[in-house]
């Protein structure tokens, strides 16, 4: 599907945040000149494409009391999918891209207490069978998370 | 009636409904009034569990294909100081110290920089180097080719042990 003008609008206007009142699109359908369910009918359909991947709250695992923590593998290629699909099968498994190194599998543990991240990365390593890199945050430098749509 | 933050996060992990009150939809389902839920929302804002509430886009579709993930070994001395210069960059969503893996990881900042190509990632990265000059001793790039798998924070199923 491609995105129009307006679609685009709304991701970004939606990427700073959305009010905790009762009707919290109706300022922002007012400020882009849409109606609210123009708007709800924009996000049913760019969630149902993939353009947006969630929409709602975000929550902090530490505030909870648990730990995130940015994890590597080095997978050789003829075992990727199965390891994807080991490792995916963790719900403690927030997220998961491939990228170009021979560390090709980055993924983000989020769990309900900080002992959880070593549980589920040692429990990965035993199914899998290969080495989990972990490397929690020491410092945050800026956290935006925008991007222009 | 005890409603715990576990069990809000629960009923809003997946995201929140797209209907016009959609906090009156998820108090409903939690047997909540609607301003109960509100206040308790803003509570966990305010202690910072919530971040936000947000869209989280899929950079992929909407054109950002190249997503690099720009990582530095710089000194340990100097790392706060240049990790908040290149966290300021507007072009870099998100910049982390985080621990070396040596030998096979030397790298100890990171930092995310999304474009339309990879040209415009490698320039935007150009731009990384500048400030980190000589006190960055070695840096990689490493491309995303693929989600595997995009979910957010899960809460796992399991007995009371972890209300607030």
């Amino acid at each position: 599907m491609t995105l129009d003008a307006t679609d685009r609008a709304l991701i970004n206007r939606l990427q700073e945040g959305l009010p905790l009142t009762s009707a919290p699109f109706e300022g922002i359908a007012a400020e882009m000149g849409i109606t609210v369910d123009d708007l709800l009918a924009r996000l049913e359909r760019m969630k149902a494409s993939g353009a947006i991947t969630r929409f709602g709250p975000f929550f902090d695992a530490a505030a909870m009391g648990g730990a995130f923590c940015l994890c590597a593998m080095a997978v050789p290629e003829a075992e990727f999918d199965r390891v994807t699909e080991q490792v995916n099968a963790f719900p403690q498994v927030a997220h998961n891209y491939q990228r170009t190194h021979r560390l090709n599998m980055w993924f983000v543990l989020a769990t309900e207490t900080p002992e959880g991240i070593a549980e589920a990365a040692d429990a990965i390593e035993a199914e899998t069978g290969i080495a989990v890199l972990r490397f929690p945050k020491l410092q945050e430098f800026f956290i935006g998370f925008r991007v222009a749509a | 009636m005890s409603v715990t933050d576990r069990d809000i996060v629960s009923a809003l992990q997946a995201g929140l409904p797209l209907v016009a009150e959609p906090y009156a939809a998820v108090a409903a389902d939690l047997g909540l009034p609607e301003d109960a839920l509100l206040t308790r929302l803003e509570e966990m804002q305010a202690r910072g569990v919530i971040r936000r509430i947000a869209v989280a886009p899929n950079h992929f579709r909407l054109g950002m294909v190249a997503n690099g993930m720009t990582v530095w070994d710089v000194e340990d001395a100097r790392v706060a100081e240049l990790g908040t210069r290149v966290g300021a960059l507007p072009f870099v969503t998100h910049s982390y110290e985080r621990p070396r893996a040596l030998p096979d990881w030397p790298y100890n900042l990171f930092a995310m920089v999304h474009g339309t190509t990879r040209d415009e990632v490698e320039a935007k990265r150009g731009q990384i180097a500048e400030i980190l000059g000589t006190a960055s001793r070695a840096s990689d790039v490493l491309y995303s080719t693929r989600i595997l798998k995009k979910t957010g924070l899960r809460l796992r199923r399991k007995g009371p042990t972890c209300s607030d």
